[in-house]
């Protein structure tokens, strides 16, 4: 990489404040990593979501770069289009800018579940983008639905605790995992708190020579019941318990641990990071103990398989 | 506005092809940037013809085989946001799976050329004709037209950019023509030089794209405050559709010495009845009333090309003198009182003091053939009705009761 981190983080922000998302919302800050890491011209094409509903309500935009939404389940289709009418207008001489970058953004409910089909054809057809999913692990924008990446045990309004059920009971689409599986050049989980991983991964996602996925966990202390000034520390707590490793993964073979998951000794009880939301209240109670020894073997299994994967010991 | 000139006889290629081959053609000489398409039956011979001009090195456009047409649509968004030349092709459930996509195309004004073979809906699953698919897509905000000829497809899909790239118009364009009975039926086709092609539509002048040097948000949220805004700015850029539509036909007839209208009309001047429909049955009730006609009937054709933005106040000029006007048509409106087609024509003529009574005749569902007798049986029930002074909202015709 030829740009120096410390000259990405003085980059002017792509996004203004006043964006009207949540306070606390990690979703922004994420936006802004992502900012710092683009290395030109660069348009965003992006779903229908917290994101996109906050940030651009007419006649204002919180977007300081070029920004297109159209629907929910097409952020990666809307994208491909952009991508091929430069190229188009490029090699018929048309196009001025030598090289704009060209990203989709969805959260996990556009990407996971009503999305993923577009998102897996773009990647198929191998245009040069880069996919980020900002994962806040439900449709929080129509009010914390479950969507496939929301965690075994969570409550949503479409996933109660109740006296019968724990919240959730399936587990959490592997959707990095499936996305590299398309071997694509490039894919990578991150997260806000390690913000220097974030910046050189996305960056890397942008250089690589076709699709790119980033997976960003995103903490939502709206819809988790979280305390608002604990999200960037929630998503730390996240990769600590291991229920959002940072990895790479190159041309869909080559796993790489990053930094912040290789350097623990061992993960953190997932409990810890239960205690921190109201979403996962219910799972401290009695009746509720097994299902939650059964989260925590699952994860400490997924944990034992990335790293051999990673080649870790 | 462009100088186009008539091109001579010379330079004009005559060939046999297939209402999709035509299609193909036309869009390969107005040297489209982005073409993103998902095969349907009757639809895929457009994409086919087109990507074969691709391996051979024909056109210098990015076609995109996206995996569903969900995401041809979408593509096509995007890829006309940053200011190229773009077109899609579809029918009947690809058309339904585009749906959500059709209202954010037309409501972001992006040009879109988008070519129906129209083709019924299931179910049954069903690969023959009928409106149903297009007619369910009138309210999304496309320009419809309907062509009754390989030719007239080829010329209306070089026209539809024109029209739909232009800045009082900016509005997507559904180019639409008969699954099988055209899509796949080889007539005479007259091509222009491609040079004439694409000096008649110049190279597409985005009002506004997505710009790094001047960055704009496309597509944000409206609510109470300014989405009604966004549909009464719409709305008006359909009412402006016929005014660029007259300039632009001016300009291709000067080019080609060809003609179409938002309408034709065929013998219509002293008819009692007008037979009332578009496509295909258009060239039939063509027949039909010619063999009338030596029968001593008064009758006449009006063929529709524009269905939307409708035509109705010169439409009311043309039906207003005849004693009956006979609708045809391809669809059946579930628990409506009429008709697609029938409700237009009627609500065009309510304001008169005294209309003309209007027939409705569902025909050709699924692709059932739709043969002159038809067209008589519905002009002989026309004629019973006008002797009893009245008519049922609409019956079905040619099917087993
Ligand atoms: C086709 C369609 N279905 C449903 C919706 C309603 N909808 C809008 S945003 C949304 C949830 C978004 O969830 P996610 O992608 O996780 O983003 P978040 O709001 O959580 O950031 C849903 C269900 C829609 N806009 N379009
Ligand atoms: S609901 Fe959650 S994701 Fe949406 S803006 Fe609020 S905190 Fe952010
Ligand atoms: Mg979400």
């Amino acid at each position: 990489m030829a740009v120096r981190l410390k000259d990405m983080l003085k980059r002017e922000p792509i996004l203004s404040s006043g964006h009207r998302m949540c306070a606390g919302c990690a979703a922004p800050t994420v936006v802004k990593l992502m900012g710092m890491a683009l290395r030109g011209p660069t348009i965003v094409c992006e779903a229908t979501g917290c994101l996109e509903v906050a940030t651009t309500i007419y006649p204002f935009t919180a977007w300081k770069i070029p920004w297109i939404h159209v629907a929910f389940e097409n952020a990666a289709a809307v994208a491909s289009g952009v991508v091929e009418a430069i190229n188009a207008m490029r090699d018929k001489g048309r196009y001025k800018d030598e090289q704009v970058d060209v990203i989709a953004i969805g959260g996990d409910g556009g990407t996971f579940d009503i999305g993923f089909g577009a998102l897996s054809g773009a990647l198929e057809r191998g245009h040069k983008f880069v996919y980020m999913v900002y994962d806040n692990g439900a449709y929080q924008n129509t009010g914390i639905q479950r969507s496939g990446g929301t965690f075994p045990g969570q409550e949503t309004t479409t996933s109660w605790a109740g006296k019968v059920e724990p919240g959730k009971r399936q587990r959490k689409k592997p959707l990095a995992e499936i996305v590299a599986a398309h071997k694509i050049p490039y894919v990578a989980t991150v997260d806000p708190y390690h913000y220097r991983d974030f910046i050189t991964k996305f960056r890397k996602a942008l250089e690589a020579d076709g699709p790119a996925f980033i997976h960003a966990f995103s903490p939502c202390p709206r819809g988790w019941r979280s305390d608002t000034s604990k999200s960037i520390e929630l998503a730390k707590l996240a990769v600590e318990t291991g229920l959002h490793p940072l990895y790479e993964v190159i041309d869909g073979k080559e796993w790489i641990m990053s930094g912040p998951s290789k350097r623990l000794k061992e993960l953190r009880p997932v409990d810890e990071y239960f205690k921190t939301q109201g979403q996962f209240k219910h799972l401290f109670k009695p009746e509720w103990a097994e299902f939650r020894a059964w989260i925590q073997e699952e994860v400490l299994k997924d944990w034992e398989e990335l790293k051999r994967k990673c080649g870790v010991s | 506005m462009t100088v186009v000139e008539r091109v001579p006889t010379d330079k004009v290629v005559v060939e046999g092809m297939t209402g999709d081959a035509a299609i193909a053609h036309a869009l390969k000489q107005c040297d489209i940037d982005v073409l993103a398409a998902y095969p349907i039956t009757p639809q895929t011979i457009i994409v086919e013809d087109f990507q074969k001009f691709v391996a051979n090195g024909e056109v210098k456009t990015r076609v995109i085989p996206v995996e569903s047409e969900h995401s041809a649509m979408s593509a096509c968004v995007g890829a006309s946001a940053v200011g190229a030349r773009v077109a899609t092709a579809t029918a009947s459930a690809g058309l339904a799976l585009m749906w959500e996509i059709l209202y954010c195309a037309a409501s972001m004004r992006m040009p879109i050329v988008l070519a129906v073979a129209n083709r019924a809906l299931s179910a049954p699953i069903n690969i023959h004709n009928d409106w149903s698919d297009s007619y369910g897509a009138r309210d999304s905000g496309f320009i419809q037209i309907y062509c009754q000829s390989c030719q007239e497809a080829y010329d209306t899909v070089i026209m539809a950019f024109k029209i739909a790239e232009d800045h009082d118009v900016l509005l997507p364009v559904m180019v639409c023509i008969d699954g099988f009975i055209l899509s796949h039926n080889v007539e005479r086709v007259e091509m222009l030089p491609t040079e004439a092609v694409q000096q008649f539509l110049g190279v597409r002048k985005p009002a506004i794209a997505l710009d790094p040097d001047n960055p704009v948000t496309m597509g944000p949220l409206a609510l109470t405050d300014y989405y009604f805004e966004f549909k009464e700015q719409q709305d008006r850029a359909m009412a402006r559709v016929p005014e660029v539509f007259e300039r632009v036909e001016s300009e291709f007839e000067k080019m080609t010495g060809r003609r179409y209208g938002r309408f034709e009309t065929y013998r219509v001047e002293d008819a009692d009845i007008i037979i009332f429909t578009h496509s295909t049955p258009g060239g039939t009730a063509k027949a039909v009333v010619d063999a009338l006609r030596e029968r001593g009937e008064k009758v006449g054709v009006v063929r529709l090309r524009m269905f939307r933005p409708f035509p109705a106040e010169a439409l009311r000029e043309v039906l207003r003198n005849a004693k009956a006007v006979a609708v045809f048509e391809k669809c059946r409106s579930f628990g409506a009182p009429s008709n697609p087609l029938a409700l237009e024509v009627r609500t065009a003529l309510y304001d008169l003091d005294e209309r003309p009574l209007v027939t409705d005749f569902v025909i050709g569902l699924g692709g059932r053939d739709v043969p002159p007798s038809t067209i008589v049986e519905g002009v002989e029930k026309t004629k019973e009705y006008l002797k009893a002074g009245r008519a049922p909202l609409y019956e079905t015709l040619g099917v087993r009761k």
